[in-house]
């Protein structure tokens, strides 16, 4: 007994391991019991540092449980509720257990208070994860598993190389504060920053997500990226570099989100716009500006849950998630549109829904800290979010023309996913002080001032005035059967193709080669098998006396030798 | 033959006009009582009269339209990938 049995991540991943034992509604019973129990769990662990273990003569620890991580464990652990109950009415044992298990590793992760139990965790949520992506069962599904895996592998390379050097040089795998001037810091940064989808190394994520299962996205959605926002908190907090990639972050995203076709794909492009204002939340450094993080994280699992969730349920009742081809679905499924409402208005931070109260920290402290040009751009990116995931979303899937399609309204279990996320939306939104109180640092920090929620609504609801004069005045671009590329074409398109030229290229050398030079070769090969063949010099069997007899020789040959040069 | 289905609040032309007209009278509304509180901002053009209103409407505008732009560049068939 170290402690480290304490932590809910065991609970979660060894009650994974026994999902397929269940049938029907014990297996129900078991999946939804497994993140109430760890919930119970994590309510009496208290703070401190438990499972100090010796591996390999180095001190590991399995679990430290501080604010940040607490903080963390309790997020992921209402996602993995939701998702939970969200995924009840799906019959393949796998996708539960797979979301479970990826739960209880991103647990482990958040908890590791060294670097090799990072690196376990961290490969674990990437391996238990793409089965998510796989359960959809599709070629399609498959590819993106393939390519989603290879880059999640990469990061935890990453990590590990860097892990290793940076225990090379302080003698230590303590997970502290790092800094991209510590030795192995730059790569232990990349690694985080490919799980956080920083740009250029982001496409994993548009790439996978939409061909994950309905629940499986939900799923998805919560964990990896979160996981990384957390280590570069831990890790690279105060980093300036970082408010520069968060401000592309938050603003490039939003482009591609206003043409893109497939929703759940929109949703995962502002899923990154949204995980730009936490790192920039991170580069800042200030305590105000962690705590913005801490929080932003905190609602944002819980409002991108919900939209994905809404999204899902429409793609399972009306068979597809094209904006092209959905629309009036607010006749057929009002209850899942009145949730996705709400996890737009929270998405969009309107007074009163969670989105609110935590972005805004980290816009303020940007402007305390005078960043101008990073202020400016996160208030672009706060309008913009509401134009593609506040509106676009809804109005697409639910309102628009009407598409003429009519299905039945999401199963109960959905339902009561949905509303329980959308609960919080509100809840958090209305009364911030319980989630202010688990914040890493003391919150000094009042959200609703009259001037902030005057000038936030006119924010928004301009942006909505100029969604609207550009729809009625047809200038908006329609919603067309299409794929955008992204970076992912660099390795979707012209890398396979130059890998394959460059093999065929490659296969023409050698077939070239070993033609010219066949005589050559025939005849050294006639050599070696008088040498070496069934009766060659080599093959015979000799006496050990031999052998001693040339070690003999051998040893006296190095003996002259020494003596003469 | 589907029953016919009751026509709904919004699906008549004139009601979406009155959401629409409805958002103008949000605006307008917004921008009438900013005199009423004391706006203060981490800088000072934030205090200016009706700058968040008119940033969230031109940045709305820029990005739909440089969007729209991004389009030309961008746009690929849906199969695109499938395709060997």
């Amino acid at each position: 007994m170290t402690g480290a049995e304490l932590s809910p991540a065991w609970t979660l991943i060894l009650g994974a391991a026994l999902v397929p034992l269940f049938r029907g509604a014990a297996r129900g019973a078991w999946v939804v019991l497994l993140p109430v129990a760890g919930m119970a769990q994590l309510a009496f662990m208290p703070a401190g540092e438990f499972g100090q273990l010796d591996f390999l003569g180095e001190q590991l620890l399995v679990v430290r449980a501080d604010r940040w991580s607490l903080l963390f464990a309790w997020v992921f652990l209402i996602a993995a509720l939701l998702g939970s109950i969200y995924s009840l009415h799906v019959r393949d044992t796998l996708q539960p257990a797979a979301g479970l298990a990826y739960a209880g590793a991103a647990l482990g992760a958040v908890f590791a208070g060294d670097l090799l139990t990072l690196f376990v965790f961290w490969e674990l949520t990437a391996l238990s994860s793409v089965f998510l992506i796989w359960a959809r069962r599709t070629e399609r599904a498959f590819r993106a598993g393939m390519r989603y895996l290879i880059v999640q592998l990469a990061s935890g390379m990453l990590l590990m190389f860097g892990a290793l050097q940076l225990l090379t040089a302080t003698g230590s795998l303590r997970f502290e504060h790092i800094g991209l001037d510590a030795p192995g810091g730059l790569l232990i940064f990349f690694a985080f920053g490919i799980k956080c989808a920083f740009p250029l190394l982001h496409n994993w994520l548009q790439d996978a997500y939409p061909e994950a299962t309905e629940s499986g996205t939900v799923m998805l959605s919560a964990f990896t990226t979160k996981l990384a926002v957390y280590a570069l908190a831990r890790g690279f907090s105060g980093t300036g570099e970082l408010v520069w990639i968060g401000a592309a972050m938050t603003a490039f995203p939003i482009f591609y989100a206003v043409i893109e076709n497939d929703l759940r794909r929109v949703l995962a492009y502002s899923l990154n716009n949204q995980l730009g204002f936490m790192v920039v939340g991170i580069g800042i450094g200030t305590e105000l500006a962690l705590n913005g993080t801490a929080a932003h994280a905190f609602t944002h699992i819980i409002y991108k849950a919900l939209l994905f969730m809404s999204m899902g349920a429409v793609l399972l009742r009306a068979g597809t998630v094209n904006g092209s081809e959905l629309g009036g679905l607010y006749k057929s499924m009002p209850w899942t549109a009145g949730f996705c409402i709400v996890g737009a208005a929270s998405i969009s931070a309107f007074p009163l829904f969670s989105g609110f109260i935590s972005k805004s920290m980290i816009l303020s402290a940007a402007g305390m800290d005078g960043l101008l040009v990073t202020y400016l751009v996160l208030l672009f990116a706060s309008a913009g979010v509401f134009h593609h995931s506040g509106i676009k979303i809804p109005y697409f899937a639910f309102f628009a023309h009407d598409s003429g399609k009519r299905c039945e309204e999401a199963p109960a279990n959905m339902l009561v996913a949905m509303a329980l996320a959308a609960a919080l939306c509100v809840g958090i939104g209305i009364f911030p002080a319980p989630l202010y109180a688990m914040l890493p640092y003391p919150v000094d920090y009042e959200p609703y001032t009259g001037s902030h929620v005057l000038t936030q609504l006119q924010l928004l609801v301009f942006s909505a005035l100029a969604f609207s004069v550009l729809m009625r005045t047809g200038i908006y671009p329609p919603e067309l059967r299409s794929v955008n590329i992204d970076f992912d074409w660099f390795y979707r398109r012209p890398l396979p193709r130059f890998v394959g030229a460059a093999g065929n290229a490659l296969g023409r050398i050698i077939a070239a080669v070993e033609s010219g030079s066949a005589l050559g070769w025939g005849r050294i090969e006639a050599q070696a098998r008088v040498l070496h063949g069934p009766r060659g010099l080599f093959a015979r069997t000799w006496p050990a006396g031999a052998m001693g007899l040339g070690v003999m020789a051998m040893l006296l040959a190095f003996l002259l030798s020494y003596y003469l040069f | 033959m589907q029953p016919r289905e009751p026509v709904g609040w919004l699906d008549r032309k004139e009601n979406v006009s009155k959401v629409y007209r409805g958002v103008w009278l949000i605006c307008a509304l917004l921008l009438a009582v900013e005199p009423l509180t004391h706006k203060h901002g981490h800088f000072r053009f934030e205090e200016w009269f009706g700058f968040h209103s008119f940033f969230g409407f031109v940045a709305c505008i820029a990005l739909v339209l440089a969007a729209k732009a991004l389009r030309r560049w961008l746009k690929r068939p849906e199969d695109y990938y499938d395709r060997r």
